[in-house]
């Protein structure tokens, strides 16, 4: 799994390559929050376009990563989400509190 | 088409969640699954096996062990540890349940499995582990003599 981080104004954009299970999840979850604090931004946008795998461990770091954001007064939304990831985020509920935009430029717009 | 089945066995690492469903799917391809379907195959195996490494095992090092068995159109697999076993298995099948919110687990484990297999059975003991048999039903299988 590949992290790419990309910084405009008080939004972070999260970009992923690879898998995301528990393996994974930790690691991620550790460097996004590291790169949300130090930086002191609030709002966070999570780009699935390049996940190729994702189970119930990414919901587990979605709904992390809201309450991280909201405890800042920031929101958390989602951008590139294809039709398996959405089946897997529908069933979790996820998608009741957690905004999803198409790309980056909607959610840069909207946030 | 002819009856399979296969076992495999590893150490409970949580490098191998990825090696175990990728396993699982390569097996499941005689079948000629839709991807759809794998997809599904793959994140029930994930969950089950991530089950038996964070809850079987917590922290110490244990055995999972997976078996697969083709009949007709149909893949069952079995996952199961020798772990600590779960106290309550109705209340870890609720959705958003989870023993470990400190870990940041959704509780949808099982749900998960339910949702994207078609049977699902979970058989636990205290202090001797957790077995769970799910089954998956591949029906855009074509023909084949």
């Amino acid at each position: 799994m590949q992290l790419h981080f990309n910084v405009k104004d008080e939004n972070l954009i999260v970009r992923f390559t690879g898998e995301l299970d528990h393996h994974t999840a930790q690691e991620i979850r550790n460097k996004i929050d590291n790169k949300y604090k130090n930086d002191m931004l609030k709002n966070i946008i999570l780009d699935l376009k390049g996940i190729n795998f994702m189970d119930s461990s990414g919901i587990g770091l979605i709904m992390g990563r809201y309450k991280t954001t909201r405890a800042n007064d920031g929101s958390l939304v989602l951008i590139n989400v294809n039709s398996r990831m959405e089946k897997i985020l529908t069933m979790s509920g996820i998608l009741k509190i957690v905004k999803v935009y198409r790309n980056e430029d909607e959610a840069l717009h909207n946030i | 088409m002819l009856d399979n089945s296969m076992k495999l066995e590893f150490p409970s690492k949580s490098q191998n969640e990825s090696f175990a469903r990728v396993v699982v799917a390569s097996f499941a391809a005689q079948l000629d699954p839709t991807i759809e379907e794998l997809a599904d195959v793959k994140t029930a195996v994930s969950e089950a096996v991530t089950n038996s490494i964070i809850h079987g095992y917590e922290n110490s090092l244990g055995i999972v062990y997976i078996e697969c068995e083709i009949k007709n159109n149909k893949l069952e697999i079995i996952i199961e540890d020798k772990g600590k076993g779960i106290e309550n298995v109705n209340e870890a099948m609720e959705p958003l349940y989870t023993s470990k919110p400190e870990l940041e687990r959704s509780g949808m484990g099982f749900t998960v499995m339910e949702t994207f297999m078609d049977h699902l059975e979970v058989y636990s003991e205290e202090g001797r582990g957790t077995k769970i048999k799910m089954v998956k039903e591949f029906k855009s299988v074509s023909i084949k003599e």
